[in-house]
């Protein structure tokens, strides 16, 4: 089974948390791999904030591809960030030869264009390196966004964070809000991008669980949106279910869980807003999931929420001090970061509400 | 010795041979009363015995005249193989048996200058179904686990109406950040997946279909299964269209037009609005044929409700003054929205065809947003009366066409905004419930039946040429005929009973079917969890071929 974890703070994060927060979990996961978004960046990157931040893994052919397109869209760089890695015999880890994280400026002709507009590009630019590294494997494109940083790799959790020097916490490469997933895809083949979490324009989700209507969700978002693509792990779906309506169809974060899980026939009736809950089912029931999952996930403006399947067939947890909130699959890994909390406030999430964490920590549980 | 007349008609000329056994007879007359196609009489045979009653043989002669009963040979009477004969004898004296050195189709139509009608199905090709190669393969186990058939909810409800894609809702978003609908969208009404398909008041007996609507009351209100049934081509009794249970009904209108002065006249006085409106382009029994209903099941009854003589009544092929889809889209389907004040949800009925996936296109591309529901008809699907002809040489699978329409919708992303209903023999194993989940798999929103509804009221019919006589007006179970000595041997409750039971064991099936592979909805598209031994099958379906 797959463990998921998120951490939002008002304070910034070293990853090192993230890992603590997996590790003690590990015997719920394969140990199979690492991957985390960080969204709200600290340290080296907090002066960058408004310019996107490029996460790449590649080789030194893949590398030379990227600086191509990048350059020819006309990106100008204006930070670059190295991690210093430490290999060792025997670690397991399938590293990559390098792990790229720079930040650009936009391109002259973007430079006052709307958001809207700038956020397309971005996306169209990563895609477009995707689609040009992934015939050889020459490189993997995770992101290409303001804020944002992703890091994924196979291998052995621990060993990842001691090949990154992500075990040793500093203020220079930190974050306040974290999702990480310490396991490969398990329904499909290993490939680096089906690892969770994944990221669409600043929408995050990584899920524990197995999404049955798989097939359906896919052959419909498959025409919704060019950023609909991969579809390497049955969870992509939920992220883009969650992109399409909140960005897309402009809905609020409350309707995820009628789109996904939508209510039985028989209690809609009962309900005032019926017409439009029953419109939503409708339009959207391919969009509709089954099967058994937890799904965390993040928005653009770093708002953090759960939802469960209709069955609450995964485990979630939710716990908080006053400076921090952490979402895990199972209560140690709270404990091990959180340790001074009062648990008797944990929440676990029931199967019909979405708990929402806004950026003052006000957590709010939202009944479907 | 007689001369032998080879050209008459003899009885190993018929489809069905009557095997008589006068020793066990008991001359009871049962048989020959219950027979409704005047197939089998009573005659005198003149027997010769000779016999010996001395030590030393000296035969003697003796003729006696015996009473029997031997089968007709005119072919009006033709027997049917239908059964009854040996359901009332007391003695198993007598059946009828398959002949299979017939010559019928050479000799009615060398008699009568016409081809052989029959009501039924298609009885041509009986080989294993396509269905029956299909298996839902794809378990839920460990990780995703089954769900439990008998201690979930499960949401077994299929949409009926046109549905609008998310961008085109009419919503706004209020202060409070809810969603409001501000502005009107297609009428869709979410009803239980499988329909009771469009058999007419005429084709039916009175009691059988009074069977059906109690049923489906039954099944509404006692039950909670919101099963709806067609009313099909010819109307219904005014005291019904002016009812509450009219919500229970989809209207059919057919190129006849038959029954509709009568409901157009009722609408003023409708207390609910029907179920649906099903406009019937095609049927898949008979594709390109009408609607047929000979004069002898012409009853007054239904003559009063169609507003006709006693005389045949042939719709015809097509919907005259239809010459285009654009047309069949604006006229006929604007008309019907417009005649229930858009609240009303109108759907087409087609047959499978070569072009039904042009067909589908057309309707799931118009810009006004009206067509509710294409239902695409089989052809295995039954029939009240059609020529042998069209029974058995025309019509296409409904199964790889209802395929195609899916995967279309699913090529231009339009899944879902017309729902698709299918039908054509589905349950003619007897278990709907898998023939069902099957279709639904494959992209079906619902499926609809007719033949197995007559099956549960007891019909005799088969598709190896047994009985299939509803064109007749001579049921022997009394299903489709009018004549009321036959109506009689119809039990309306005992029927409503069966069709309920059906329905509540059919809907348990269900969730048998959706537990195992841990959906509490229907997996409509989900092809994913079909598998199929005939690699044929499986590529032309595109789900995984399994060996």
């Amino acid at each position: 089974m797959c463990r998921i974890g998120a951490i939002k703070s008002l304070n910034y994060v070293h990853p090192s948390k993230a890992l603590q927060l997996m590790n003690s979990q590990q015997k719920g996961h394969d140990n199979s791999g690492f991957a985390m978004v960080m969204q709200d960046l600290g340290g080296i990157f907090a002066e960058y904030k408004d310019k996107p931040t490029l996460s790449l893994a590649c080789t030194d052919a893949g590398l030379k591809i990227a600086e191509e397109i990048l350059d020819a869209v006309g990106f100008k760089q204006v930070f670059q960030w190295v991690p210093e890695t430490n290999w060792q015999a025997g670690m397991d880890i399938q590293a990559m030869p390098n792990y790229v994280f720079r930040t650009f400026d936009y391109p002259e002709l973007f430079k006052d264009a709307p958001k809207r507009d700038k956020e397309d590009l971005l996306t169209n630019t990563r895609l477009q390196l995707r689609f040009a590294m992934e015939k050889d494997q020459t490189g993997f494109a995770y992101s290409f966004w303001p804020d944002v940083i992703t890091l994924k790799e196979i291998g052995d959790p621990r060993d990842i964070g001691t090949f990154f020097g992500l075990w040793e916490p500093d203020d220079s490469f930190t974050a306040k809000t974290i999702t990480a997933q310490c396991r490969q895809n398990t329904n499909y083949a290993i490939v680096r991008y089906a690892a969770h979490p994944f990221f669409l324009q600043g929408y995050v989700t990584l899920t524990n669980g197995e999404n049955t209507f798989y097939q359906k969700n896919k052959e419909f978002q498959s025409t919704l949106h060019p950023g609909y693509v991969g579809f390497e792990s049955d969870s992509q779906c939920f992220l883009y279910t969650m992109h399409y309506m909140h960005r897309q169809l402009g809905w609020p974060l409350s309707y995820y869980k009628h789109i996904i899980t939508p209510l039985p026939f028989q209690e809609v009736a009962k309900r005032e807003d019926r017409e439009e809950l029953m419109a939503i089912r409708q339009s959207l029931a391919h969009l509709e999931i089954n099967g058994p999952n937890t799904i965390i996930g993040t928005l653009p403006d770093h708002t953090m929420w759960v939802v469960c399947d209709a069955k609450k067939l995964r485990p979630i947890v939710v716990g908080q001090t006053k400076d921090t909130v952490v979402f895990s699959s199972e209560v140690c890994g709270i404990n091990e970061i959180l340790s001074d909390r009062n648990w008797e406030t944990d929440i676990y999430p029931n199967e019909r509400e979405i708990v929402v964490v806004d950026n003052n920590l006000e957590v709010q549980r939202w009944k479907q | 010795m007689e001369t032998v007349k080879i050209n008459d008609l003899a009885c190993n000329d018929l489809p069905w041979k009557v095997i008589y056994d006068s020793k066990r007879c008991t001359l009871c007359g049962s048989c020959i009363a219950s027979c409704t196609f005047g197939a089998i009489k009573p005659k005198i045979e003149r027997r010769r015995k000779s016999f010996s009653d001395t030590e030393t043989p000296e035969p003697k002669i003796t003729f006696s005249a015996t009473p029997v009963i031997t089968q007709v040979n005119i072919l009006k009477h033709f027997c049917r193989g239908c059964g009854v004969c040996e359901r009332v004898c007391p003695n198993n004296a007598i059946r009828s048996e398959r002949n299979p050195d017939s010559r019928f189709n050479v000799v009615y139509q060398a008699a009568t200058a016409t081809g052989p009608k029959r009501g039924g199905r298609n009885n041509l090709e009986v080989k294993a179904r396509t269905l029956d190669t299909l298996r839902v393969g794809r378990i839920s186990q460990m990780t995703d686990p089954s769900l439990d058939a008998e201690r979930h909810t499960f949401d077994c409800q299929a949409p009926l109406g046109r549905i609008l894609p998310a961008t085109q809702l009419p919503f706004t978003i209020g202060p409070d950040g809810t969603l409001a609908k501000s502005g009107h969208t297609p009428p869709v009404n979410w009803i239980y997946p499988i329909i009771i398909g469009d058999m007419s008041i005429g084709a039916l007996s009175w009691r059988m279909w009074e069977a059906v609507s109690m049923a489906v009351a039954y099944l509404n209100e006692e039950c909670g299964l919101p099963v709806r049934q067609c009313s099909g081509e010819g109307g219904m009794p005014v005291r019904l269209l002016k009812s509450k249970y009219l919500k229970y009904v989809i209207l059919q209108i057919a190129s006849g037009h038959f029954g509709w002065n009568r409901i157009i006249k009722a609408m003023p006085h409708m207390v609910e609005d029907p179920a649906g409106v099903l406009i019937k382009i095609g049927q898949g029994a008979k594709p390109g044929d009408g609607g047929l209903l000979m004069a002898a099941k012409v009853a007054s009854h239904i003559q009063s409700i169609r507003g006709v003589p006693k005389t045949d009544l042939l719709s015809p092929p097509n919907h005259q003054g239809l010459y285009s889809i654009e047309e069949s889209v604006q006229k006929m389907f604007l008309s019907f929205n417009a005649a229930f004040k858009f609240r009303v949800p109108v759907a087409i009925k087609v047959a499978a065809s070569a072009t039904s996936v042009s067909v589908f296109n057309n309707l799931v591309r118009d810009p006004y947003n009206i067509v509710g529901g294409f239902f695409l008809d089989g052809i295995d699907g039954g029939t009240g009366a059609a020529h042998d002809i069209s029974l058995d040489h025309t019509g296409h699978p409904v199964v790889s066409k209802l395929r195609d329409c899916y995967l279309a919708a699913v090529a231009q992303g339009r899944q879902g905004q017309i729902p698709l209903w299918a039908a054509g023999g589905l349950g003619k194993t007897g278990n709907l419930a898998a023939d069902a989940f099957k279709m639904f798999c494959l992209g079906a929103n619902g499926v609809f039946t007719g033949k197995l509804i007559l099956q549960l009221a007891g019909c005799l019919g088969n598709e190896h040429s047994r009985c299939n006589a509803c064109n007749t007006g001579l049921c022997p179970a009394g299903i489709t005929t009018q004549e009321p000595t036959l109506v009689r041997r119809l039990d309306p409750d005992r029927v409503a009973e069966n069709i309920v039971n059906y329905f509540l064991a059919m809907d348990k099936e269900l969730r048998k079917l959706m537990a195992p592979i841990g959906n509490s909805s229907l997996p409509v598209g989900r092809s994913d969890c079909l598998i199929s031994t005939d690699k044929a099958i499986a590529d032309r379906l595109q789900v995984q071929y399994v060996c």
